[in-house]
């Protein structure tokens, strides 16, 4: 068992199993990397949108935008990630495609990319929807008050104050989201989208090196998270300036 | 009902009228806060609202600038009347969002806590309103800015988070914040109260230099030797009505109502 395991390994070098150039496998685990980043990146940066106009519209919106936004997080949050990703490709291109249609246009093939971006955003919104209704709650109350009281319109003051304000209590939710994006790409590759998992499956099926490249996906999965860490501590010590330093978290 | 103190310099002919409120009533549901209060300060006035505990003094100022919607009643703010409406839950609140935000660009509002925006520092939160709501250049904000910090005493602390800063020192960048606006009115509420004793001095002399050189304030505090020093009209409010008013001296000099005198024993 551990020989068969281990056979392809001892066959071929591992060297030359990741090498850049094929026969190496190495730049399609990079392309996959590649994607999956720039999935990540849409979505959150789709889902971060939707999040803070969820989260003013909970905070702030009439009844009947309150209560669409309830189901819609809660909804999404009830739902397993997988299922939804399914549903949402699926019965979602379905659907535009039965309204091209209806209305007498071609159907037309969904880019992946924009697709996958697509679903992931609407999963990461709902999250961040919550994150962000919660430290928007956490900004003290009369901060708000006096950019009312100095006459700045709604949008002004999101920009200028209560974004800006309630940053050092939603990062710590946001990085936790980020890292949960980086890693949620790889459920696209159940429905057949070219990120970091699934080349890594079409790699180790094609040369039954299975260790060798889930070892070398794990690892670039991460690496992409040291990565982000070093990046989210420096944005969580730019954010908290305003702060004096708590013991302990000083870093 | 007219304020306006003849004793006030230049009280020959009369100074415009800054705020006037007639008949205000609020309730925040069953409670009835204010019950038909009027108040009016013209320029130059410095106008102190004092009374106990739930009174109303700091509803009926936050009433002026809209931070609480008046249940209904009339608020001019330099002889322009703030448009009210009926929302759909039957609440009272400003018709016109761009009105109410241009008076209270001209309102430089005190708060008990300061309020300074906590993730800019000092000069950042006195240049914030010139630049972004009066369209003030960046350039001239600054210098504007500088002048108002050194006037407070401040100048060094410029750069300085308000996190960093004592009470004292966060309330007095709070009124320079608010000079920076060119305000026409200066509203004050209760001021000192979140202070330590020993920073209350430092604040109060700055306001009673803003008062002296001429400000119109409306001023809600509990310090009652420094509303009669620097007041030019006294307003003495109990269970949301003006109880008793008049010109400093008067009110504490001479009370005319038992619920003053014993307000004033009490708070002595």
């Amino acid at each position: 068992m551990i020989e068969t395991l281990f056979a392809p390994l001892l066959q071929v070098s591992t060297m030359d199993l990741l090498a850049l150039e094929p026969p190496g496998w190495g730049g399609n685990l990079l392309r996959g990397l590649l994607n999956s980043v720039i999935i990540a990146v849409g979505a959150y940066g789709f889902g971060l949108a939707i999040g803070i106009g969820g989260a003013y519209g909970k905070l702030y919106g009439g009844p009947i935008v309150r209560d669409l936004l309830e189901v819609y997080t809660t909804i999404v949050r009830a739902v397993p990630e997988l299922v939804l990703i399914l549903i949402l490709y699926f019965a979602g291109t379905d659907l535009i495609n039965r309204v091209l249609e209806a209305l007498g246009y071609a159907r037309i093939d969904i880019n992946g990319l924009v697709a996958g971006i697509w679903v992931l955003a609407v999963v990461q919104g709902a999250y961040s929807t919550e994150v962000l209704r919660g430290a928007i709650l956490s900004i003290p109350q009369g901060q708000i008050e006096a950019a009312r009281a100095y006459g700045m319109a709604p949008m002004l003051m999101l920009r200028r104050i209560t974004l800006p304000a309630m940053l050092p209590f939603a990062i710590p939710g946001l990085a936790n989201l980020w890292l949960i994006a980086t890693k949620d790409t790889a459920l696209l590759a159940i429905v057949g989208f070219n990120e970091l998992t699934q080349e890594t499956r079409t790699a180790a099926g094609q040369t039954k090196a299975y260790f060798t490249f889930f070892v070398a996906a794990g690892v670039l999965y991460l690496l992409l998270t040291l990565v982000s860490n070093r990046i989210i501590a420096r944005i969580e010590r730019w954010s908290r300036r305003g702060m004096p330093a708590v013991s302990g978290s000083a870093r | 009902m007219s304020l306006a103190s003849a004793a006030h310099p230049g009280a020959g002919q009369m100074a415009a009228e800054a705020i006037h409120v007639e008949n205000l009533h609020k309730k925040f549901g069953e409670l009835h806060v204010l019950k038909g209060v009027s108040l009016s300060a013209r320029d130059g006035d410095v106008v102190a609202i004092i009374g106990g505990s739930g009174s109303g003094k700091s509803t009926l100022l936050r009433c002026i600038n809209c931070l609480e919607n008046p249940t209904s009643g009339i608020i001019r703010v330099n002889a322009e009347e703030i448009r009210l409406k009926a929302d759909s839950h039957g609440n009272t609140v400003p018709a016109d969002r761009r009105q109410i935000e241009r008076i209270r660009s001209k309102l430089g509002m005190v708060f008990q806590n300061f309020n300074l925006w906590s993730h800019m520092t000092l000069i950042e939160n006195v240049i914030e309103v010139p630049i972004h709501v009066l369209g003030v250049s960046r350039a001239e904000a600054i210098a504007t800015a500088e002048a108002l910090l050194a006037r407070v005493g401040l100048a060094e602390k410029r750069d300085v988070y308000p996190a960093f800063l004592s009470g004292g020192q966060q309330q007095r960048g709070a009124i320079a914040r608010a000079l920076a606006i060119q305000p026409r009115v200066m509203l004050f509420d209760e001021p000192t109260s979140a202070l330590d004793p020993e920073l209350v001095g430092e604040v109060l002399k700055v306001i009673a230099d803003l008062a002296r050189e001429g400000r119109t304030m409306v001023l809600v505090t509990h310090e009652m030797k420094f509303a009669r020093e620097v007041a030019t009209h006294v307003v003495f409010l109990r269970n949301g009505i003006v109880e008793e008013e008049g010109p400093p001296d008067q009110l504490f000099g001479a009370p005319k109502t038992e619920a003053l005198r014993q307000f004033i024993r009490t708070v002595g």
